[in-house]
């Protein structure tokens, strides 16, 4: 009798650790895990690197291969087309490399008549073709008046698209999953498992209040008393949500922009926290005047939940990496996505 | 194989179920026959009850019912009736306090009331306990040592849920009902109130937990190291040599200079473990408060040393000419 219960404790005590060990391994990460010292010595700022997820990682980021540049000489592009109301200024040459770049870029297997009429090639009838040409506006301009986030490096269609029509890191406002409503409590936008936020019980939508309104993110005091800082441990949630997404857009640590022993303070991140500062303008921007004002454009079925346009974030671009496709420039070979164009004389 | 060589042993040996001193000045009995229970006699005492529940017991199982039932139910709403879902995100399920435009007025149900409630009730439960705690104490004619460590708990529970909110003005200070969400709050309280490690009353608490656990290893080490020499009669060995007792307080005079005694060996037990939780209600009782940000607190009374900047000189930018914040 002893025996037996003894032995059946031991058994519900290999059972439970069998259960234990297959729950970590499909949560954690295997080793090896390599840091690299970032800051001053002591203050933890190390990035964890896994080689063999960054080879994955470097695998599926690989910039494709650019068609050769053709002359800028000859017949501008606006005067042999029809309707041609942002890149008229090129040549027709460059014009045809950029439209089969955009190809490759954006619509591999669905080709030119994704966002074309075949019949008429000006024909604005595809509402894919009147979107496209607002984000070649929207990379003009992230291109010559976004440099404090992008630099030199810029971004070209494949930055986010990579060879999809609809990137995949995109976002909706997001309503919660369905409550029971009625007396029985409200949403607070929290509390259920958040895929933006690590999969953690912070809010799932940080998206809405701090990258398509300009809610204040910053929620730390900046006096070691209390001097009228109005922000409260929920705020902080909220913030909390949003660094958590960064993080896992970017795949890095807080540190990699924060000393961690004091989060707000400036004079202690790192300079990527400026650049950072520069991407949430960046997106807010890019969401309000670009992608929301497509709204009436989308089909039903590109909408979200509640009926909203798709908006972009960090993820879209970034894809998990510190710098997009790895820092390698794009635009180096596209000087036409460099900055808006002058029109040329239309036809 | 089992060997009884003393009375610190885990051979269970079984005399006839016992009932326990007479009781007095009470109107309620112990209930329920004892009977034993194998399993309980390997984790202790093979003898389950005589129970005594009493007005204050069973006034304190209703309301915590009553508190668990609203939690629970709310949990479940949120996941509209869903079974499934409900057991799958339990740990992130939570009732959450009132947003802090309520202040500390009452909020409809669905805005938070159902949290005061619950905590409500919750606090009428635990204080309820704690008057058993204290009665049954005196009943047995023991002195109240359970009762006041139970309280430093209790003051550590009502600082984190009432007295501080009530102080900051906002029921939406206080933690939420919720496995994953009281630990986010935790994070996000000390990401906040600029990192609560800079708080000397979150040091103090950590020291009291940490010195917990390793009295409470050096005692239970000490004791059963000792009981093959019949440490458990600790007392008449006292004021022999060679002894297990003697044998105990010189292995630490040896190890570490010092030992204590059979008697302030629980005395530090008892403080070590009932100062944690009073250390830490002080000093989540002085954050947003009377200090709002503990990073910059450190370095004003200069226990947070300088770095040496690695990339020159970083400025926010929202101060810089045409930054917007």
């Amino acid at each position: 009798m002893k025996l037996g219960i003894g032995t059946a404790l031991g058994w519900v005590a290999i059972a439970a650790g069998s259960l234990l060990t297959i729950a970590m391994l499909s949560r954690f990460e295997r080793p090896p895990i390599d840091s690299v010292q970032a800051g001053f010595r002591g203050t933890g700022m190390v990035e964890n690197v896994n080689p063999r997820l960054l080879a994955a990682l470097q695998a599926a980021n690989v910039i494709p291969a650019s068609l050769p540049a053709l002359p800028a000489a000859g017949p501008k592009a606006g005067q042999v087309y029809k309707n041609v109301q942002v890149l008229g200024g090129l040549s027709v040459g460059e014009f045809t490399r950029l439209m089969a770049s955009i190809t490759t870029w954006v619509a591999p297997t669905q080709g030119c008549a994704y966002c074309h009429n075949p019949a008429n090639m000006a024909d604005d009838s595809r509402y894919t073709k009147v979107v496209a040409r607002r984000m070649i506006q929207m990379v003009q301009h992230v291109n010559a008046d976004w440099t404090a986030h992008v630099k030199e490096t810029g971004v070209t269609c494949y930055t986010c698209h990579r060879g999809q029509p609809v990137p995949s890191r995109i976002w909706f406002n997001d309503p919660g999953p369905p409550r029971a409503g009625g007396y029985t409590e409200s949403s607070f936008g929290m509390t259920h498992a958040s895929a933006a936020a690590g999969d953690s019980a912070l809010p799932y939508d940080p998206f809405t209040p701090f990258l398509q309104n300009a809610d204040a993110i910053r929620v730390q005091g900046t006096t070691a008393l209390p001097a009228g800082n109005g922000m409260g441990i929920r705020d902080a949630e909220w913030t909390y949500s949003l660094m958590m997404y960064f993080s896992d857009s970017l795949g890095v640590n807080c540190t990699y922009c924060h000393n961690t022993r004091s989060f707000g303070d400036w004079s202690q991140s790192t300079p990527q926290r400026v650049t950072a500062w520069h991407g949430i303008r960046m997106v807010r921007d890019l969401n309000e005047n670009y992608l929301m004002k497509l709204h009436d454009v989308f089909p039903p079925n590109r909408l979200g939940p509640t009926g909203d346009a798709p908006k972009l974030a960090c993820a879209t671009c970034h894809q998990g990496v510190y710098k997009p496709l790895f820092g390698v420039s794009m635009l180096q070979g596209f000087p036409e996505l460099a900055h808006p164009l002058q029109p040329a004389a239309a036809k | 194989m089992a060997e009884y060589q003393n009375i610190f042993t885990r051979v269970q040996v079984r005399g006839p179920a016992y009932a326990g001193v007479p009781m007095t000045r009470s109107s309620w009995m112990r209930s329920n026959e004892p009977f034993f229970l194998h399993l309980f006699g390997r984790l202790g005492d093979a003898q389950v009850g005589p129970l005594y529940l009493g007005a204050t017991g069973l006034a304190s199982l209703i309301c915590g019912f009553t508190a668990f039932e609203i939690i629970g139910l709310n949990m479940w709403a949120s996941v509209n009736w869903d079974p499934v879902q409900f057991v799958r995100l339990l740990p992130w399920l939570a009732l959450e306090p009132p947003a802090a435009s309520w202040g500390l007025r009452i909020p409809p149900l669905a805005q938070g009331g159902w949290w005061l409630m619950a905590g409500f009730f919750l606090t009428a439960s635990v204080l309820l306990w704690w008057v058993r705690v204290y009665r049954r104490a005196r009943q047995l004619g023991l002195g109240t040592h359970t009762a006041w460590a139970f309280a430093a708990a209790i003051w550590l529970y009502l600082v984190l849920g009432f007295i501080r909110p009530l102080l900051m003005g906002s029921w939406s200070e206080a933690v939420p009902f919720g496995i994953f969400p009281h630990l986010d709050w935790t994070a996000a309280f000390s990401l906040r109130y600029g990192n609560l490690f800079y708080n000397p009353f979150h040091m103090l608490s950590i020291a009291f937990l940490y010195g917990s656990t390793l009295l409470f290893a050096m005692h239970g080490a000490t004791v059963l190291a000792t009981g093959r020499f019949g440490a458990e009669r600790e007392v008449e060995q006292i004021i022999d040599r060679g002894t297990a007792f003697e044998r105990g307080a010189l292995f630490w005079r040896w190890t570490m200079g010092f030992n204590a005694t059979a008697e302030s060996i629980h005395r530090w037990a008892w403080w070590f473990a009932v100062l944690c939780p009073l250390c830490g209600g002080i000093g989540i009782l002085l954050t947003g408060t009377v200090v709002d940000n503990w990073y910059l607190w450190g370095v004003k009374h200069s226990i947070a040393p300088p770095y040496p900047a690695m990339w020159g000189h970083v400025v926010d930018p929202a101060t810089l000419a045409g930054g917007k914040p």
